[in-house]
């Protein structure tokens, strides 16, 4: 029988981390994910973990020297969020460039300006298309069994690309859920040692990474490469996920379907926040209505054949959006919306919704809105957005902030 | 005691094998280039070099690489991280036995002065903080060369660049002192720094020699007479280069934990000499002779050598 602990999502990233016997851990500190440096420092520190564990003076500083110990032939676990990931971006699209396979957890927090501290993504969005694959979790297990399977994904042969690991800051990093810790010599037969053929710098065989290139067709050649090898990764994921399911017997797909079966309207969201969904799905059907929620788990490499089967057939769908690309609405949305366009039995209707920013709450009210707007624009035949939730009294709240800030209603 | 040389006294001392083949997309009459053939002599062929963006990143374009170690480009602000990443893996893999001693490669980060004096000034801080066992090898050419020879910190006072131009309001081109790097990354008090130049090669090799006896960072400012963006012919760098140091421009010195050396102590002829060939001083002389730019110049370079000869008796002679 397997034992469930109680870890947040911070504690179950360095779970991951430590199950997944990684070599290097360079570091930088940033809220919401200090916990798992704070962690991983610790266990290296005392020896339980056999890595070594560097804080350096940036993140993009930390993303360089993980980029290059991967490069050199360590298994490599870093961690940021928020303003971090934005600070290392110019290497994340660097080192994926490199084809390293590590792993970076990113711990969703809202960008500045305005600076805060609750999650959305538009953070690791800003990464959507830096060759890197992404796995968004929603729960501290999803955490922790999402990293296992990255470095299985990433150092496997066909792939060869870093991953991140998304979790929502403070929904997951300090929220305590009960997690199994799967046993260690298990996820060895799940995760072979790391012992790369392509990459390692040694006297014996120099080698030269990261190179110029001259002109566009050598440059069209490696960034094609990159492209090919991150759709391999949408197999080499199910194979990972079934080999997971057979050891321990959670299954993960690459996006993940609740209550669909029936479903005329489905919502899309990712991440923590898709609890609340399902949460809004199930009240909805207590109303009748047929429902269901599509989880996106695998946003990069971006599983349209996956998401196209899901949601063919249905009257409406509605993509919640919890980032906002200011001009335009919903990240997410554009790319449901560009995989639905050729499906033959595309849903009638396609709305947009933008919520949880900052980690505004989103409450079974405004699921309930979210369903009723999405099925009449289901019957229309035409859908609406980008419609941003927010309740009255929310509304109400801002109007008062507003005025002590001295601006006239 | 006067600083002396011990491995090399004599120029056939210096290794006859090259480490860095020709044959590159570099400029004629390249500086820096020597300057690094030089060190590649003494540091062998199992090296590994992490570049920063500037005039080498153009070394090693596909398919081709002129060195016989490793390579990794990184970015223009972080080449420093990457030589930490690459030494703690290499560390790693030694200590569990993954990778044979044999295999252990020197770590050199290779920076022109836009990344070396601006934007990777926190990551080298940082990495001499943590005390990285690396080398460090500047090729200071005293503009972002490879874009057009822009203004960096590392412009000296009165260099026309693209963007400090010689006009009405400006006549004098750049009128900010060059950054003194050697005396901030003394500061950091690592075990070994050093300048170089490429026409004082015994004097560049030997310190090589001498920073491979420390653990920790060893760095190395190699000014790079530059015939691209100096506006000199490229047959005339190795003139260029000696009258840096002869006119007490560029002085050539050692700081081992933090004590300062010269190395060599020239005659100080006048900075015009120097100047006088270079384009990018041109307007100094011509239409009208700036003659207060000039003494501003001439008497930095007199107060500097006067300070030092006063404060130290620890002078090389030769």
């Amino acid at each position: 029988m397997a034992i469930h602990e109680m870890m947040t999502g911070n504690l179950a990233a360095a779970w991951g981390a430590r199950l997944a016997d990684v070599d290097y851990v360079p570091a930088f500190p940033i809220t919401p994910q200090t916990e798992i440096v704070e962690a991983l420092a610790d266990w290296c520190d005392n020896g339980e973990l056999a890595a070594r564990f560097v804080t350096l003076d940036s993140e993009h500083s930390m993303m360089t020297a993980a980029g290059a110990a991967a490069a050199t032939g360590a298994r490599v676990f870093t961690a940021t969020s928020s303003q971090g990931l934005l600070y290392a971006c110019e290497v994340l699209y660097t080192i994926a460039g490199w084809r390293v396979p590590l792993v970076l957890v990113n711990v969703s927090r809202a960008l500045a300006a305005p600076i805060t501290l609750e999650p959305d993504h538009n953070d690791v969005l800003s990464a959507r298309d830096s060759g890197f694959l992404q796995i968004h979790a929603e729960t501290c297990q999803e955490v922790l069994d999402s990293i296992l399977m990255a470095y299985r994904i990433a150092e496997d042969e066909r792939v060869c690309l870093p991953v991140i690991v998304n979790m929502d800051g403070f929904y997951l990093s300090f929220t305590r859920e009960p997690v199994i810790k799967p046993a260690q010599e298990q996820v060895r037969t799940f995760l072979p040692p790391y012992r790369p053929a392509h990459l390692g710098f040694k006297a014996s065989a120099p080698q030269a990474l990261g190179v110029a290139v001259l002109g566009g067709a050598p440059y069209s050649h490696f960034r094609h490469q990159m492209h090919l090898a991150a759709s391999n990764a949408l197999e080499v994921h199910q194979e990972a996920a079934a080999d997971f399911a057979r050891l321990w017997g959670r299954r993960y797909d690459l996006v993940e379907g609740y209550r669909l079966e029936d479903a005329e309207d489905v919502l899309v969201m990712s991440n923590a926040f898709a609890t609340k969904g399902k949460a809004g799905v199930d009240e909805a059907r207590t109303r009748g209505r047929r429902v269901g929620l599509l989880r996106l788990r695998v946003i990069r490499p971006w599983p349209a054949a996956s998401v196209a089967r899901a949601l063919r057939g249905r009257r409406s769908v509605a993509v919640l959006d919890q980032n906002l690309a200011p001009g335009s609405g919903g990240i997410l949305f554009q790319e449901v919306a560009a995989t639905l366009y050729h499906e033959p039995g595309r849903p009638r209707a396609l709305c947009s919704f933008v919520g949880g920013l900052g980690g505004k709450d989103i409450t079974v009210a405004e699921f309930e809105a979210i369903f009723s707007q999405t099925q009449a624009a289901g019957e229309r035949g035409q859908g609406i957005g980008p419609v941003l939730l927010y309740t009255d009294r929310e509304r109400r709240e801002m109007e008062g902030l507003l005025t002590i800030a001295g601006n006239k209603q | 005691m006067p600083w002396q040389r011990e491995t090399f006294k004599k120029i056939k001392q210096i290794p006859r094998e090259e480490y860095l083949l020709p044959g590159t997309s570099l400029c004629a009459g390249c500086g820096g280039l020597e300057a690094l053939r030089l060190a590649t002599k003494v540091l062998g062929g199992n090296v590994v070099y992490v570049n920063a963006a500037g005039c080498f990143t153009l070394l090693a374009v596909y398919p081709f690489t002129p060195f016989h170690g490793s390579w990794l480009y990184t970015t223009m602000g972080s080449a420093p991280a990457g030589a930490q990443g690459i030494r703690d893996a290499l560390d790693v893999l030694l200590a569990k036995q993954r990778l044979p001693k044999e295999e252990d490669l020197k770590v050199v980060v290779l920076a022109g002065d836009g990344s070396t004096y601006d934007m990777a000034l926190s990551a080298t801080s940082a990495a001499i903080y943590r005390n990285l066992d690396f080398y460090y090898f500047c090729y200071d050419n005293e503009a972002y060369g490879n874009t057009g020879v822009q203004l960096s910190s590392a412009t000296p006072y009165g260099a026309r660049t693209s963007t400090s131009p010689c006009s009405l309001q400006h006549p004098a081109g750049s009128v900010r002192e060059k950054k003194d790097l050697f005396e901030i990354w003394r500061a950091h008090k690592p075990p070994y720094i050093a300048t170089i130049s490429p026409r004082h090669p015994l004097d560049l090799a030997e310190k090589f020699a001498k920073a491979g006896k420390f653990t920790g960072p060893k760095l190395f400012l190699a000014l790079s007479a530059c015939p691209t963006g100096w506006g000199y012919d490229p047959a005339q760098t190795t003139e260029v280069a000696r009258l840096a140091v002869e006119t007490g421009l560029w002085p050539l010195k050692e700081a081992i934990n933090g004590q300062v050396v010269h190395t060599y102590v020239p005659k100080r002829r006048p900075v015009e000499e120097y100047l006088r060939l270079q384009g990018r001083f041109h307007h100094l002389f011509e239409p009208t002779r700036q003659e207060e730019a000039i003494r501003h110049i001439q008497g930095r370079v007199t107060a500097y050598w006067e300070q030092e000869v006063a404060g130290s008796r620890n002078e090389a002679s030769h």
